[in-house]
């Protein structure tokens, strides 16, 4: 990560960083038809939030120079900060869903669930994990 | 000993099976009438039910505190640290109590309950009772007939969100300073943790003046921002991650009310080569150093998650922490042999086990641990995770990513500027470590280190009087300190004039 203080801008990702499974897309669209517009995911650093992706209704948080837009699931922008995402060393995404409660101010796809971004590296699924 | 579980028969917790809001002094049902479950972790099994409110309920909690805010606001100093005293009195004397309730809660040995969080949350009151007293402003003689006097006048309504790691000790981080400033709060506790601090309202509703204090429990996503973004408070103060802190600080700026922020961190915890140079009680105290990585499993922001030794000493200093970190007693989090609980939730445990496997997809070695650990008997569906340490390097995710669980990334520096190097180079600046026998290089690394704090041949201590808080993207402002006296109040300058001739411009 850069320590020189240099600015580190946002803008667009290079295509095919981000995906979705099936479960998280179809959650996405209910959870929009509900609300009666998009949302938008922003990645959390970490801390007691569990590094998830925060969702909220679109707009909601303001973005700037400094924020990454990976893609978008079904119409809604997901973000994430500049300098986050190049301390991850630029990991893959996958947009998908959990259960347990929402963290932050986050909305959930369903009562009960929350959303999460798997990285790249992380392919262990719910039935391998120890 | 082991204490019995809160609710078990003759348990030092009773434990109502439905919990209400606590506003202006009075047990208020939420207005949707919703309720959740509140489990342990221990055993993911639920302990109660709490209020899930929604934002009227967050209403009604800011009628009360305006109700109570000028009462509060014109007593004396005297008259409001003699409270602040008497809710630290009312906390020591159940002491017990509020230890195992909020170690049930969130999972942290109960030890620790009883020899820090509950301690340190009575002191914290009774600290900021004596810093009110003391407070004097200053008066300015700007010329024989001009004068500037100076007030401290409290803010008025405050809105605080506090954390699921140390639910009792950052709520009294929380309250106490706002109310020695004479404001009046609103809480509201983490979802995962909301109970702990309604027994301690139990504990202090009885002569605590009405309004002065409420609590509304229920998700983020619902009342957070009702009370984030409300016009009718005067400030905001959060203590959590930084997605959320940073949109609170957004929602500050729409009513240009001042905010603190206490976020996250990958604190570095820095071990020169002459903690070894002899065997003696400081060298166990360094090592311990190491090992403290798992207090509070991890779940701590200023979690000493990046352990850097020197390298001539890696070897023999390892392998003295490894076998303390084999030592660790885990298990019932109400046995006070425990030295470590479970983890919080479901979802802090996949999260610690993910990243795990993120750090051997980078071809960090996995030292010890790394995986869930099955206690067995009724714990275990409980969430615990065995202490774990991955060797890497500093450009790894798991050294850069703040994991919160009791999981340490070690790694070696050849000399004091390498040292400084690597501790600096990460986005947060909240905690840091520093163990050597030689002060001047002790003094030179924590003034280059970019951290709040920097804990010099010691960690995780956290007396009131020492000033707290991040650089960076760590957050704003300073806890535990009489600074924060500051933070809680506006100044009200009194220009006066004893001249009678006037200024001859109109």
């Amino acid at each position: 990560m850069s320590t020189s203080g240099a600015a580190v801008t946002g803008g667009q990702a290079p295509a095919g960083r981000l995906s979705a499974t099936r479960a998280a897309r179809e959650a996405v669209k209910r959870l929009c038809a509900a609300l009666g517009g998009p949302v938008m995911f922003v990645q959390s650093g970490g801390c007691c939030a569990g590094s998830v992706p925060m969702c909220y209704p679109a707009g909601e948080f303001i973005t700037g120079a400094g924020d990454l837009l990976l893609g978008t699931i079904e119409g809604c922008p997901f973000y994430i900060d500049a300098a986050l995402d190049t301390a991850w060393n630029k990991p893959d995404f996958t947009l998908d869903i959990e259960l347990g409660e929402p963290e932050g101010f986050s909305l959930g796809p369903a009562a009960g669930q929350h959303f999460v971004a798997r990285s790249a590296s992380c392919t262990t699924r719910q039935d391998e994990r120890p | 000993m082991k204490y019995l579980p809160p609710g078990a028969p003759d348990s030092v917790v009773d434990v109502q099976p439905v919990y209400q809001n606590f506003i202006g002094g009075k047990w208020m049902p939420p207005v949707s009438g919703s309720y959740r479950v509140n489990l342990s972790p221990a055993t993911a099994k639920p302990i109660c039910e709490v209020a899930e409110s929604t934002p009227e309920d967050v209403e009604l909690a800011l009628d009360a505190a305006h109700a109570a805010k000028d009462e509060w606001g014109e007593k004396s100093t005297a008259q409001r640290a003699a409270m602040l005293n008497r809710i630290a009195d009312a906390i020591d004397e159940h002491r017990e109590m509020l230890a195992v309730a909020e170690s049930w809660e969130n999972g942290k040995p109960v030890r620790e309950t009883l020899a820090a969080d509950i301690p340190l949350a009575a002191d914290h009151f009774r600290y900021f009772a004596a810093a009110i007293r003391a407070e004097e402003s200053e008066i300015s003689e700007i010329d024989k007939d001009l004068i500037a006097y100076h007030f401290k006048e409290p803010l008025g309504v405050v809105g605080q969100i506090i954390p699921f790691n140390f639910p009792l000790l950052m709520a009294a981080w929380k309250l106490a300073p706002a109310l020695a400033a004479g404001n009046c709060s609103v809480l509201k506790p983490a979802s995962p943790t909301p109970w702990s601090i309604l027994k301690l309202m139990e504990v202090l509703e009885d002569f605590l003046p009405p309004g002065i204090v409420n609590v509304v429990t229920g998700p983020g996503g619902q009342i957070g921002k009702a009370l984030a973004a409300n016009p009718r408070i005067a400030k905001v103060a959060f203590t959590g991650e930084t997605v959320t802190g940073r949109l609170i600080m957004q929602y500050a700026s729409e009513h240009i009310i001042p905010v603190t922020l206490e976020l996250g961190g990958k604190s570095p915890n820095i071990f020169f080569s002459d903690v070894m140079s002899a065997e003696d009680e400081f060298l166990d105290k360094a090592v311990e150093g190491l090992v403290l990585y798992a207090f509070n499993k991890g779940e701590v922001c200023t979690c000493p998650s990046r352990a850097l030794i020197q390298e001539s000493i890696y070897d023999k200093f390892m392998e003295l922490a490894l076998d303390r970190i084999a030592r660790i007693k885990e298990g019932n989090p109400l046995d006070t042999e425990t030295m470590m609980g479970p983890q919080n939730s479901a979802q802090q445990l996949e999260k610690i086990a993910s990243y795990v496997e993120i750090g051997k997809a980078e071809g960090a070695e996995v030292l010890i641990g790394g995986k869930r650990a099955h206690i067995g008997g009724e714990f275990e569906d409980g969430y615990f995770f065995e202490p774990t340490v991955l060797k890497g390097h500093n450009k790894m995710r798991v050294f850069q990513e703040e994991i919160f669980g009791p999981v340490l990334a070690v790694t070696t520096f050849t000399d004091e500027a390498d040292a400084l190097a690597i501790a600096n180079d990460t986005l947060y600046g909240l905690g840091a470590g520093v163990w050597t026998r030689d002060g001047s290089r002790a003094y030179r690394m924590g003034r280059a280190i970019k951290a709040g704090r920097v804990w010099t041949n010691c960690y995780h201590q956290y007396p009131a009087g020492a000033a707290f808080g991040g650089y960076k993207i760590s957050g704003v402002g300073r806890e535990t300190h009489k600074m924060m006296l500051d933070h809680y109040s506006q100044t009200k300058n009194l220009l006066v004039s004893y001249s009678s001739k006037p200024l001859g411009l109109f």
